[in-house]
Formats: C-alpha cells, structure tokens, sequence
C-alpha cells in the first residue's frame, strides 16, 4: 500500500452510526439492502420517525475496520433519501430488555438483581412475571446473562439507541 | 389541465426534450402506449427484447451525452431489462427506465405478471421509484431525470402501476427539482486542490490515470489541454479510450490487465498518479498493493465513495471532473513543474520497443489485423461499438480513437449482448457516423434478435464478427490455466450467419481473405443497410499482453512470452 499515514488499519473496530433519512417506503430495505450487497456487518439497527418531521433517525451499530466504516458513511450518504450521516465517537447507548421469568422462580431475588441494572417488574400474571430494563448494551448483556438462571420463558432485546455526550 | 398519469408519461418525456424512446409494450404498461401512439414529439423504438431496449438506450446515451429512456412492461418486460440496468449502473450511464406494474389493488397478490420491481432493481440503479400517487408522478420524472443525468450519472428506474395511468389528476410539470437529500458536489476544495498541484509539481514521474468519468463530465479536451501545458504522460483504462486520441504524443496507451507494456509500467514507475474519473478497478490495477506502490495518490473523483475504496488516496478531491480540470488548469498557469522530458521519452520508447503487436499472416485473417484495418479505413468516421470477451479487449488495444464518445463498451459489467443493441443506440444517435460493432460469435447469438430491430428502422449496424469458433476469452483463460481443458467452451456449432442476417433482411457476407475482408466493408459502409461481416479468423489468438489474475502491472505475459 501507498505509505500515507496509517490511516487504514485492518484492527476492526465497533461503531455507531446514525442516519436521518426521509421517511418513505422502501429506505429501509436500501440501507439493510446496502449492507447486505457489500458485506458490512449489522449488529444492531433501530430505526423510529422523528417527531414533527418528514425525517426518521435510524441508529446502526456496526464493526468493520476503517476502511470499511469509511465506506459504510460515503455509501450510505449516495443513497439519495439519506440526508445525514454521523460516526459518533463519543455517545450514550441505550438499550431495553424485555425479559419474562415463570412465577415459581424467586421474585424476590429476581427484584433486586433488576433494581441492580436499572430494570423493575412491569407485568405480573398467574404464571409468569415480566421485568425489563434499560441501559448501556453491555450491562443489559450482563443481566441477560445472570437472568437465564431463573429460566426464562422469553427474552426480548431493542436493539441500541445512541445520543452524543 | 387534468390529463390521465399515462398522458403524464409522455407530456413529460416531451418535456425532458426526449427525441427517442426505446421499449417494449405488455399489458400493465398499455396506456402508457396509447398516449405513445396518439403523439409525435418522440419516436418509439420497438426493439425485440426488453434487454435489447436498455443496451440500446445505453448506447445512444453514451454517444450522445443525453439521457436514454426505456419503457417495458411489468414483471418477465421489467426482469428482461435488469441485466440493462446493472450494465447502466457499473457504467454509469445516464438513464430513465420506466415500467409497468399490476394495479395498486393488485400488488402483493401475486397477480399476473407482478413482481418486485423496485425491490429487484434496487441494488443496480441509482435510485428508483414505485409511483403510489398519481399526484406525485411529474415530480419523480423531473426528479428521476435530474438524479441520473447529475452527480456520478447513473439509471433510475419508475414503476407505474397500471391503475395510476389510468387515473385523471391535475398535470403540472415542475420547472425546478428540490431533492434536500440529494446534493452532488460539483465544486472542489480550492485549499485541497492547491496542496495537490503542489504534489505534481514536485514529483518526478506523474502521470494522468483517466477514466470513465472523463468522458462522462465530458472533459477530454481539458485533460488533453492540463496534459500538454506540464508535459505529463497520460493513461487510460477501457472505459476511457478515445479521452486523449491515440496520436498523441503524451498518451500512453490503456492500462491494466490487456493495457499495453508503456502504460503499466508508467503506472508501476510513477511517484504520482493523479486519478481523474478512474476508479481502481481490479482489471486495472492487477495485485493492488503493488500497484502505483511509489506513488502519491490524487484522486478526483465526483463520487466520495470512488475515493479511498480500494487504494489509499494522499489528496482526495470531490467534484465535478470538469470543473476541476479547469482548475487545475487554471492553478497550473502561474506554478512551476519539474522537467518530466526524460520520464516522457522513457515511456515513450517503451513504447516503440514494446508496442502493441501481433503475428500478422496472409493465410488467414487475424482478428487484429480486422479491426486495425477498420481504423485504416474509417477512423474517426465510426463510433465503434462491442460485445465483450477477447474481440473487445482487441477493439480497445487496436482501434485508432481519436475523440470521446466514440467508443461503446460494456465495462464494469462486461455483458455479452450489449454490442448490437448498443450499436443500434449509436446508429440512432449519430446519423452521420457509421456504427461498427465488433463482436465475437458468443456474443452475437445473444441479442441477434435485434437484427430485426436494425432491419425495420434502418439503423446501419455494421456488426463484424470476428468468428474464431470459440467462446474465446474463457478458451483463453482455459488454455493458460486450466492445463487446455475447454469445457463448454467450444463454439464450433453455430448458424450460417451470412443467411441469418439475410433471413432478417439484412445484408451478409462471409469473408476468410484480406481482400474479401476489405471488399465487404467497403460494400457495407457503402450500401447503408444493417450488415453482419462473418470473418473466420485465427482460432488460437490470444489477448495479449495478459497481467494474470493476483500478478502486478509489471509482471505482463509479452507477445513471445507465450507458447503460442
């Protein structure tokens, strides 16, 4: 390679990513569309309207090393319905679990460990209690863990909402 | 006025100034050709295959610099035209291509020919659209023809639903496009661009890299201009042939894997390649991390994402390629330069020792000598069209170009197919030109319908077979490196094609002599009508020079290198 300052090293590196785009039919599938043709990974994407706008902001996590996140943000801004593209370096990721536990199992237990991460009981029924949390995606990846010992019937995880600091 | 959304088609292709359509009729598209047929502003071209239609758009767009328009009809019309498409968007050729769909209340049933045209067309267009509203429908054909004709170019496909060009609205077409998310650069970093002059001024051995953009930002004259004023030796990939004319001292020969000795070596020697409109595709650049390795890197290009893909670049600049030039030209004016007389005359004696070359004979045709004596004998007089295999790379190496817009090629696709349609695009576009297209007996059979097409328009394709019998790059690539076993690859069946393109009224000859040869061309070009030459050449030429596959631009297989 031409000897131009290193930029590019192979190391892969984890990145959020959000895109505005204009809220019309069809934008999703050319995003995920644009990923799956070239090869870049998704770890996460969530996508909601952005309130009193014709704009959705869509939050991508993704990993790839420089050169290809630096192709990930030039291609997406071509797309013609993409109006911005951010790499965001320094953020607050967010993201909820949604987890349901059978009514047998300690709840009491169960209370404290949610209070532990931020999360709290939502929803109780004769057989089953629902707790959720939210937060930075490695904790919920910790509560999700320490959850499965009480046999969880379902685990339902958002994907990573970003804002930067 | 209040008209139906398919009078709204044609009101806005007569808008547009469109003077040529080019389609295929079916049922959720037939309103749209009732309004065709109740007007006169544009001339409809019924080819004989939805492919066929884009290919020949292509060509006319390619040698004209306008936008082609194509119409085809819902599901197996619309998926006939998406190898069209994928050709148009590695090309990027400015196109609109709009089609048919089944009736809103019809989609996602299953209906009669549906299918997911903008789901299939997303990966290979620019942009597309599926008309919901028959309000919005001028606004996405003004819009359709803003975004392929500006920025990098590029096809964008319109899905109509049938029921929306039925529907009556209020018709007003739009003077102005308003896209807030879509705004090519089209001017550079002024403070980027000096750093680079800088560069070149210092480097001892730069070299203009030029490729397609440069004829699509229709700026070869400025390249040839920036060329002469700093004495800097020029390249050009496939899709650039015909930017600097052939009889120029500073030009260098194509490069890359069948470029010429002088070219990549310019292009292994240099220590500053300034990329204009070039992309670093992988049949130019051979092993890339050898490729221009002493170089700094320039790359001008109007598509960000062209810059810093594949090589990494030292001075970006993002803008129009026209504009930029002149910039540079303007920039270039008042520096100085280092003296590049020695760098030019060693590439300049590669080239006289190590010219493009083949064994010529009198005992049979070469497919070479065929297509430099079509040069001979009508040089800038023809745009020349191909198909794509081992005649292509020919036709690229051997042809005489000497302006832009005179070559027609497949290249970022490299469809076999393209060359009689495309040529027919030309013939349409350039009258006063005659319209070669070399092709290979693979090719041909491809699209031969279109004969039909050239027949009952009087396009004068003169179509030029250089019949080896094979399939005959991939024979090549069998021969080097897959120890001669030819599967699937001999082409020894095949039609009488004189009597074929006699059948579709046409005109045919086949010629195994260098004076048969001659006569028929002369008859042909004489004679105006569509024409197939069927010339039986040498069966085992080879393209050469060859980089193989994983090798760097300077480790080319030389004509004499070979067993052959």
């Amino acid at each position: 390679m031409n000897n131009f300052n290193h930029y590019y090293d192979s190391e892969t590196t984890r990145q959020v990513i959000s895109v505005i785009v204009i809220n019309e039919h069809n934008v999703l599938s050319r995003i995920v569309g644009l990923f799956s043709a070239r090869g870049y990974n998704i770890d996460s994407l969530t996508v909601a309207p952005m309130t009193g706008s014709k704009y959705s902001r869509m939050t991508i996590v993704t990993t790839g090393s420089k050169r290809v996140i630096d192709q990930i943000v030039k291609q997406l801004n071509k797309l013609i319905p993409v109006l911005k593209v951010n790499e965001h370096q320094n953020v607050i990721e967010k993201e909820t679990v949604l987890i349901k536990i059978p009514i047998e199992q300690p709840l009491s237990d169960i209370e404290v460990i949610a209070r532990a991460y931020n999360g709290h009981i939502q929803n109780v029924t004769h057989d089953a209690i629902v707790i959720s949390a939210t937060d930075a995606p490695s904790r919920i990846a910790n509560f999700t863990n320490i959850m499965n010992k009480y046999k969880p019937l379902e685990v339902v995880k958002s994907g990573v909402v970003a804002m930067e600091r | 006025m209040r008209i139906t959304g398919a009078k709204m088609v044609t009101e806005s292709l007569k808008e547009e100034g469109v003077d040529v359509v080019f389609g295929y009729p079916g049922g959720a598209i037939m309103n749209v050709y009732d309004e065709i047929y109740k007007q006169s502003f544009f001339q409809h071209i019924l080819t004989r295959h939805e492919q066929a239609a884009i290919h020949a758009a292509e060509g006319f767009a390619k040698s004209t610099g306008k936008v082609g328009v194509a119409i085809v009809t819902s599901g197996p019309g619309f998926t006939n035209a998406v190898t069209g498409l994928a050709d148009a968007y590695m090309d990027s050729v400015p196109m609109v291509v709009i089609s048919g769909q089944v009736p809103t209340t019809i989609i996602g049933t299953d209906g009669f020919q549906e299918i997911d045209a903008v789901g299939i067309s997303r990966p290979c267009t620019k942009h597309n659209y599926l008309v919901n509203d028959i309000k919005d429908l001028p606004r996405i054909i003004k819009e359709a023809f803003h975004i392929a004709a500006t920025g990098r170019p590029g096809p964008v496909h319109i899905d109509i639903p049938k029921d929306i060009t039925a529907e009556v609205a209020n018709f007003e077409y739009p003077k102005e496009v308003d896209i807030p998310t879509y705004k090519p650069t089209v001017n550079y970093n002024k403070r980027q661009l000096k750093k680079a002059m800088g560069a070149i001024a210092k480097s001892k051995k730069p070299l203009l890299y030029v490729g397609g953009g440069a004829i699509l930002a229709n700026c070869a004259y400025e390249i040839r201009e920036f060329a002469k004023m700093t004495n800097i030796p020029v390249v050009e990939t496939l899709m650039a042939r015909g930017v600097m004319g052939d009889d120029n001292e500073l030009f260098m020969g194509m490069l890359g894997m069948h470029g010429e000795f002088a070219a990549n070596m310019a292009a292994h020697d240099t220590d500053c390649i300034i990329s204009l409109g070039a992309r670093f595709d992988d049949r130019v650049t051979g092993r890339l991390d050898e490729f221009a390795k002493k170089a700094k890197v320039i790359h001008v290009d109007v598509d960000p994402t062209s810059i810093g893909k594949l090589v990494d670049t030292n001075y970006p600049i993002v803008g129009d390629l026209k504009v930029t030039v002149e910039g540079m030209i303007e920039a270039a004016k008042d520096m100085q330069f280092n003296e590049y007389t020695n760098w030019v005359s060693l590439l300049r004696d590669y080239k006289e020792k190590e010219p493009l070359r083949y064994q010529d004979s009198d005992s049979v045709i070469k497919p070479q000598w065929a297509i430099e004596r079509v040069g001979q004998i009508l040089g800038e007089n023809a745009i020349i069209s191909t198909d794509v295999g081992q005649h292509q790379m020919w036709t690229a190496q051997f042809y005489p170009f000497s302006f832009p817009r005179q070559w027609n090629t497949s290249g970022g696709l490299g469809t076999m197919g393209f060359g009689l349609p495309g040529a027919m695009g030309v013939a349409r576009g350039n009258p006063d030109k005659v319209s070669i297209n070399f092709t290979g007996d693979g090719s041909i059979l491809m699209n031969i319908q279109e004969l039909m097409t050239c027949v009952e328009y009087n396009l004068p394709v003169i179509n030029i077979i250089l019949n080896n019998n094979y399939l005959g790059m991939v024979r090549q690539w069998q021969t080097l490196f897959y120890e001669n076993r030819l599967s699937e690859t001999d082409l020894s069946a095949q039609p009488d094609f004189k009597k074929l393109v006699e059948a579709f009224g046409g005109v045919g000859y086949r010629v195994s002599t260098k004076k048969e040869f001659e006569e028929a061309l002369k008859d042909a070009v004489e004679k105006k009508k569509p024409a197939m030459i069927d010339v039986i050449v040498a069966r085992d030429e080879i393209v050469l020079p060859m980089v193989p596959n994983g090798h760097a631009l300077n480790e080319m297989t030389l004509l004499g290198d070979s067993n052959e």
